[in-house]
């Protein structure tokens, strides 16, 4: 149990179980404790439920009570916030290990993590750093997701980041990169639409034509949220990735777009700061679970999109 | 002297070494790699993520010393836990581990010396979160001691609860902790009394306990695997008048261990 077992040792036994629940489909919502009385009276609640993965790595107590509540009547999904997989140093074992026994308890419908990094030596930074996008961080980028993926003995979706900032040694484009991991890794990816819209107002693209060269056969969720604006050096609109509000009309075009595209994909609102009460993130996922509705699976009768 | 360009450029730090750098330390510039789109700047840019680092970790803070930020108010606690983030980032990922030397930063905190019982509050918070997190463990069932011969009692050792907690402090400690947890309006303490905090957690609750005198000695021998005779003699010649059976109970009651055996069964 102490040693991260090769993808081969993992495979066949013990984790590539199928997740208790389905998740296709289906939109859902950052889970929230202070939200699980509210969510228990719900009566035909049909949505999955998302995690930051940090937030259960304690031993025991009221968030793992919590956690198994919602785990017996919802699909779950496990969202790595820490593993720093962008950054070049190696990942922590021990880290990784307590993620690992997070797959296994929970059984996750999906698990996912972030292009990039938060520790860097020994300091944690709490914050989801951005990263240059050239072969040498490539290199260590699909090391890492090699790692994780081998640990956990499953497939894991990362994220494309939100960012502020672009590095000028940087020698590939974004999408390029994250076409690069997939091929490499074999891994999926977490589209965040927000993210999307936040970069390309952030560093002066159409969010459109990121869409379009993104390797959108390979996103296996999509997630939502909304933003805060401020403004950058020359006085021009500069777009925060806060969650903590709701998702902006700009925002819910795009993802009407890629649902269109794609066929269905699961759908996560994410809220995490300045959290508003159950039935308002309710009616932010019913939202998304309409606009999911309206396509019929596009993916289920194989359209070509699995590259 | 010639210059060692070779040596110089294996050890060019990381682009992270240079974008970690300036973060928790805002003389720095921003790093030169770092830019903006088209030829703009990115000073106001990287500064999102400076700003992203230390106010996080300062609401994390927040989050788990909600007494302390109670007592001296908001922007007293944000000014005293930016010094702090700055001195002490977080080593884990784990937010709920971060903060853990912040009561004894207080207690050296040049402006909290006005508040001298600020940093025990902090070590009960502290304690109350380590409480909280710990594993589930079911409690020693008092039919388990009750069944011991009374000849052996005194021989017996103690394997203490995960959550068990005791901060000792010589202000009303227990009484500022239990206050300041709570909403609505601030009602004067009219205490100067020694209390030592014991912290528990049975099933999902955390319990804050005052302990009686000379019962902190008592628990925190027993916590460190000492017989019973022995915890009763360490307490006893702190306070003469420690209640050995009341101290028993309490501890039953309260959940600090959970399971015995005979320490002189080798």
């Amino acid at each position: 149990m102490n040693a991260i077992s090769h993808r081969g040792d993992v495979y066949p036994d013990r984790c590539l179980r199928f997740p208790a629940l389905p998740v296709a489909d289906l939109a859902g919502t950052s889970f929230k404790h202070e939200h699980l009385n509210a969510i228990l009276t719900e009566s035909s609640l049909s949505g999955f439920f998302e995690v930051h993965a940090e937030n259960y790595m304690g031993a025991g107590g009221p968030p793992h009570q919590a956690l198994e509540r919602i785990h017996r009547d919802h699909p779950v999904s496990l969202h790595g916030v820490c593993m720093s997989i962008g950054g070049p140093e190696p990942l922590d074992r021990a880290h990784l290990a307590r993620f690992r026994a997070l797959v296994e308890r929970y059984e996750p419908a999906l698990v996912s993590e972030h292009l990039a990094w938060s520790t860097h030596e020994t300091t944690y930074f709490n914050d989801l750093l951005p990263l240059p996008y050239t072969q040498a961080t490539l290199a260590h980028v699909c090391e890492h997701i090699d790692e994780v993926q081998d640990a956990i003995g499953r497939r894991i979706l990362i994220e494309n980041p939100s960012t502020y900032v672009a590095f000028a040694s940087s020698t590939m484009s974004e999408t390029d990169f994250i076409r690069a991991i997939t091929r490499r890794t074999g891994c999926g990816l977490l589209l965040d639409v927000n993210n999307v819209f936040v970069s390309a107002t952030n560093h002066g693209y159409a969010a459109l034509d990121y869409l379009s060269n993104f390797p959108l056969g390979e996103v296996g969720e999509i997630h939502l949220a909304g933003h805060a604006e401020q403004s950058d050096d020359e006085g021009e609109r500069l777009l925060i990735d806060s969650h903590d509000g709701p998702v902006a009309d700009a925002v819910w075009k795009l993802y009407e777009i890629v649902i269109s595209r794609c066929g269905r994909i699961p759908t996560l609102i994410e809220w995490d700061s300045k959290i508003p009460a159950w039935p308002i993130l309710r009616a932010e996922a019913a939202a998304a679970q309409a606009i999911l509705d309206r396509f019929t699976s596009a993916r289920a009768v194989g359209d070509g999109h699995a590259a | 002297m010639l210059l060692d360009y070779p040596t110089e450029e294996k050890s060019k730090p990381s682009f992270a070494a240079v974008f970690a750098q300036g973060l928790t330390d805002p003389a720095r510039a921003t790093p030169v790699d770092v830019v903006g789109p088209r030829g703009k700047a990115a000073i106001k840019r990287y500064n999102v993520y400076r700003n992203n680092v230390t106010v996080s970790l300062i609401n994390a803070l927040a989050a788990t010393y909600p007494a302390v930020q109670r007592i001296t108010g908001v922007e007293f606690f944000r000014a005293m836990a930016r010094f702090h983030v700055r001195a002490t980032p977080p080593t884990s990922p784990l937010l709920f581990e971060y903060g853990r030397n912040f009561p004894a930063f207080i207690e050296a905190y040049e402006h909290a010396q006005d508040m001298p019982w600020l940093a025990d509050t902090a070590r009960i918070e502290r304690a109350w979160l380590d409480a909280y997190h710990a594993a589930d463990a079911p409690p020693l069932s008092p039919d388990v001691l009750a069944a011991v011969p009374s000849d052996r009692l005194g021989n017996i050792v103690f394997t203490a609860h995960p959550a068990a907690r005791i901060v000792r402090s010589v202000y009303p400690a227990v009484a500022i902790f239990a206050m300041n947890r709570v909403e609505g309006p601030i009602t004067p303490l009219q205490s100067d009394a020694a209390e030592d905090a014991l912290i528990t957690r049975t099933d999902m609750e955390v319990a804050v306990r005052v302990l009686p005198s000379g019962g902190a000695a008592f628990l925190r021998t027993l916590i460190d695997g000492g017989t019973l005779a022995a915890a009763a003699a360490t307490a006893v010649a702190e306070t003469p008048s420690f209640d050995l059976p009341a101290n028993i109970a309490g501890m039953i009651d309260a959940g600090v261990f959970t399971t015995i055996h005979l320490g002189d069964r080798t």
